[in-house]
């Protein structure tokens, strides 16, 4: 690849200036190395159930193969709404409010392009996932952070809202369950948040891609509210739940004329979703409760492990109440995030992945997820253990 | 079922300390549920699950099944448990359908099985006719694929 500056200068400024995830550097590193094990994978360690896989390769041999409508098939986004009035507590007109996409990601990227002017404010919470603050820029955003706080349990609260929004802000976009940090939202805490969204007018773009994942306390969304639906674009797929990182399927629900506008981009970009994928999708739906509930108690129970094994080597870490992340303090050690997710890399082999990659003010955390082996997870406590041992007690 | 129970038929060797931190519970009240359900008689024992087709031994199974009369005291459970009793038999369960008790036997060869089956089994009163199936090869035991798993095929760090 040529390198030279003239071709550099002549990127959209800004591709240019949107700096690589942190996790693909990380990623980098890790892959170098042999024997690691990994808690840096934002990605279930279960098999996808093998009745959908049964089912997409019975899809194959009937002859699948072909373009779907831009929608994606009428069928699968019927039984959607049913899931999604059933689990979510949300209507929505599976003819024109339903959406399938290739992951959250592509819907993600549809919902900000499809909103934004140039310029239009965007209020997002950190830490987040990686790709927030650039999809928004991408899309002519201004992103504008709100930091959560690991001693709120790294929940969103109306006053961190109020003091970052302008006239400029339109979107609200929120990530509950978290993706780094574990945390969820109270029915109570997303009524002000509610409450705020229809008093600033905002339109509210929720990522409940880990909706099925809480462990503690069911999982409210705030489209289930009074008066957040029409104002709400509903996200969520496959991936985490079903265990389907690699089909690529995700869908979003909101009000006709906001599903519209996001369909236009999407014909003239990706026009439909895989046929293969959105087959798998259908069977995955038709027992979803027995598949979703098997993997969350097996979670539930690493989580404990992992929290339990945390507090007896005195990392300090608020309890994680969904998806698969736990994301404890490191700051007592006197290293930064990424300082210390590579000695440990390097000393004990273990990749977690700093809490900098999901935004600045996770400087001091990192992010261990417990989406692997209860065997990995033993080992990789039992080499933490060790790893802290090394430094000086404080 | 009790989480408790399952983790142990997962993992019959795990530690009391790892099930007390996954299940969010003292070390001494996980000791005592399993000492409970021993006592009880829930858990029966614990195994090692084998891939015997990887072992180097002579040795055959063979499913049968079996018709008989159930007696006029103790129905089908006098039968079955005088033929649960031969070592042999590695399992034994009522069935619906066709036929009336499903055996796993077990023996060296297949003339030891077949010795089994004509000298002992069938002349058992109550036993009136017995189909007998040599099993090839396992695939599956006790929710364990007998085939190595492939490796974990996730990127080592992803978002």
């Amino acid at each position: 690849m040529n390198d030279s500056p003239s071709l550099r200068n002549r990127l959209n400024e800004i591709v240019r200036d949107i700096p690589r995830s942190g996790i693909r550097d990380f990623f980098d590193i890790v892959s170098t190395m042999k024997d690691v094990i990994s808690l840096g994978i934002g990605e279930p360690d279960f098999d996808t159930p093998w009745h959908v896989r049964e089912s997409t390769v019975f899809a194959l041999e009937r002859g699948v193969t072909h373009y779907t409508s831009n929608l994606g098939y009428l069928e699968l986004r019927n039984a959607l709404s049913r899931y999604v009035r059933k689990t979510f507590g949300a209507e929505y007109n599976p003819e024109k409010e339903v959406l399938i996409t290739v992951g959250v990601s592509e819907a993600l990227d549809l919902a900000l392009r499809a909103l934004l002017n140039p310029g239009d404010e965007v209020l997002y919470h950190e830490p987040c996932y990686v790709s927030y603050r650039a999809t928004i820029l991408f899309a002519h955003g201004r992103p504008v952070e709100v930091e959560t706080r690991a001693e709120n349990g790294f929940r969103l609260t109306r006053a961190m809202l109020e003091a970052k929004v302008t006239p400029r802000t339109k979107v609200l976009m929120l990530n509950f369950p978290n993706n780094p940090t574990g945390a969820i939202m109270s029915r109570a805490d997303l009524e002000d948040i509610a409450a705020f969204a229809c008093e600033r007018d905002l339109i509210v773009v929720t990522d409940e891609i880990y909706g099925e994942l809480t462990y503690d306390t069911s999982h409210t969304s705030i489209v289930s509210l009074p008066g957040l639906r029409d104002r709400t674009i509903f996200l969520h797929g496959f991936s985490k739940a079903w265990a389907m990182t690699g089909f690529r399927l995700g869908y979003a629900c909101g009000p006709a004329e906001l599903i519209e506008a996001m369909m236009k981009i999407h014909q003239y970009t990706m026009l439909c979703a895989s046929s293969l994928s959105q087959k798998a999708a259908l069977e995955a739906l038709a027992r979803p409760e027995s598949d979703i509930a098997e993997m969350v108690e097996e979670y539930r129970r690493r989580r404990n492990f992992v929290a339990a094994a945390f507090t007896e080597m005195g990392l300090d870490c608020h309890r994680p109440l969904g998806a698969f992340y736990a994301f404890p303090s490191v700051a007592r050690w006197g290293l930064p995030a990424k300082e210390f997710a590579l000695r440990l890399l390097r000393e004990e082999r273990v990749a977690v992945v700093p809490g900098t990659a999901f935004g600045a003010c996770a400087e001091g955390f990192v992010r261990c997820a417990y989406a692997t082996s209860m065997e990995n997870l033993k080992e990789a406590m039992t080499r933490l253990r060790r790893f802290l041992g090394r430094f000086p007690k404080n | 079922m009790d989480e408790l129970l399952k983790i142990l038929q997962a993992n019959a060797l795990e530690s009391r300390e790892n099930i007390a931190r996954m299940l969010n519970v003292s070390v001494t009240e996980v000791q005592q549920r399993i000492t409970d359900y021993e006592t009880r008689g829930v858990i029966r024992g614990y195994q090692a699950i084998l891939n015997e087709d990887q072992l180097d031994q002579d040795k055959v199974t063979a499913v049968i099944e079996v018709k008989v009369t159930p007696q006029r005291e103790g129905g089908f459970d006098t039968i079955a448990e005088r033929i649960s009793r031969f070592p042999e038999v590695r399992s034994a369960h009522l069935m619906s359908g066709t036929y009336d008790l499903l055996l796993f036997v077990e023996g060296r060869t297949l003339r030891e099985v077949a010795g089994f089956v004509s000298e002992r089994l069938s002349p058992l009163e109550g036993v009136l006719s017995t189909s007998t199936h040599f099993m090839l090869k396992t695939y599956k035991r006790f929710g364990v694929l007998m085939r190595q798993e492939s490796p974990d095929e996730r990127l080592t760090v992803t978002p």
